[in-house]
């Protein structure tokens, strides 16, 4: 008996999998909800999403395309044992995956000075649709960064197991999984961009 | 358990799918500029659809996986697509 740990990469991937399917269904079902509530209230939504900068929509949507690219990129980096470039594009990820929240604080923020929240009476006073429109706004951005806060986390424990080298080019599952999960966070955003700053 | 081998993406592909998912980005906010009405919702929502499917494919190594992900992974989207039509149909001819 050796002290190794026993190892299973195939089954810690698909149990990654299987945690995403459940993160798609839980956006999926506000994806519904969105959809019918746009429906039935088409003229405030449209009036709604056009206040949203698409500019800044824009800017972060490539800055996380980018930190996808970047955490991708770091795989192939320690599978050609580059442990020094695997993670400069790791840091490279944190680092974006930052600059996107902090676009996000400042256009929270921007709504929030102009009395743009769930419950102010500012908003109230604007009727149903605009009150589901930024509801839904709030609660699905709110999510979606959530889990980027979350991403950095896991993407910030993987780089310091590969610095004590604990991921190497013969054990790098880990690294594979907190990109999947980026990944994801990604694809939520790729349709949560159009349908709130460029459906107008 | 490391039995099958790891499939190495070059660096290049990353970089080329990369400009490929930006392009198509600054394609559906200039796309949906112009208002083409429900046009512009399938326009953005096609491209949206395009550039996930990069991210999942490339990104997310589907394509050089086990093809099992990719099955479950399209299951989950018919889904998810089938209960928003149906949900959508029940409200418009109610």
């Amino acid at each position: 008996m050796t002290a190794e740990t026993h190892r299973d990469d195939l089954a810690s991937k698909t149990g990654m999998w299987l945690f995403l399917f459940t993160e798609m269904l839980l956006f999926g079902g506000l994806f519904v909800v969105y959809a019918v509530y746009r429906y039935r209230n088409a003229t405030a939504f449209h009036l709604a999403a056009s206040e949203l900068s698409v500019f800044v929509g824009t800017v972060n949507t490539i800055i996380l395309l980018i930190s996808s690219a970047t955490i991708a990129m770091s795989i192939t980096a320690i599978q050609l044992k580059n442990k020094k470039l695997a993670l400069l594009l790791l840091t490279l990820t944190l680092l974006l995956g930052m600059a996107f929240l902090v676009n996000k604080y400042f256009e929270w923020g921007h709504h929030i000075t102009e009395h743009i929240y769930p419950g102010s009476a500012v908003l109230a006073l604007r009727g149903q649709g605009d009150i589901l429109f930024y509801g839904l706004y709030f609660f699905m951005t709110g999510l979606h960064a959530l889990h980027i806060i979350i991403g950095l986390a896991f993407i910030g424990v993987v780089g310091i197991k590969i610095v004590r080298g604990k991921i190497a080019s013969d054990n790098y599952v880990l690294l594979e999984n907190s990109g999947l999960y980026w990944h994801l966070v990604d694809l939520i955003w790729i349709f949560l961009f159009p349908l709130f700053y460029l459906i107008t | 358990m490391e039995e099958e081998k790891a499939h190495i993406v070059p660096y290049r592909t990353f970089l080329i799918v990369l400009a490929g998912l930006i392009a198509l980005t600054l394609i559906s906010v200039a796309v949906t500029q112009i208002a083409l009405g429900t046009f512009t919702i399938g326009m953005a929502l096609l491209i949206a659809t395009i550039k996930s499917s990069f991210v999942l494919g490339i990104f997310m190594h589907l394509k050089f996986e086990n093809k099992l992900y990719t099955v479950v992974v399209i299951a989950v989207i018919v889904l998810i697509a089938s209960v928003i039509i149906i949900t959508l149909m029940d409200y418009i001819y109610r």
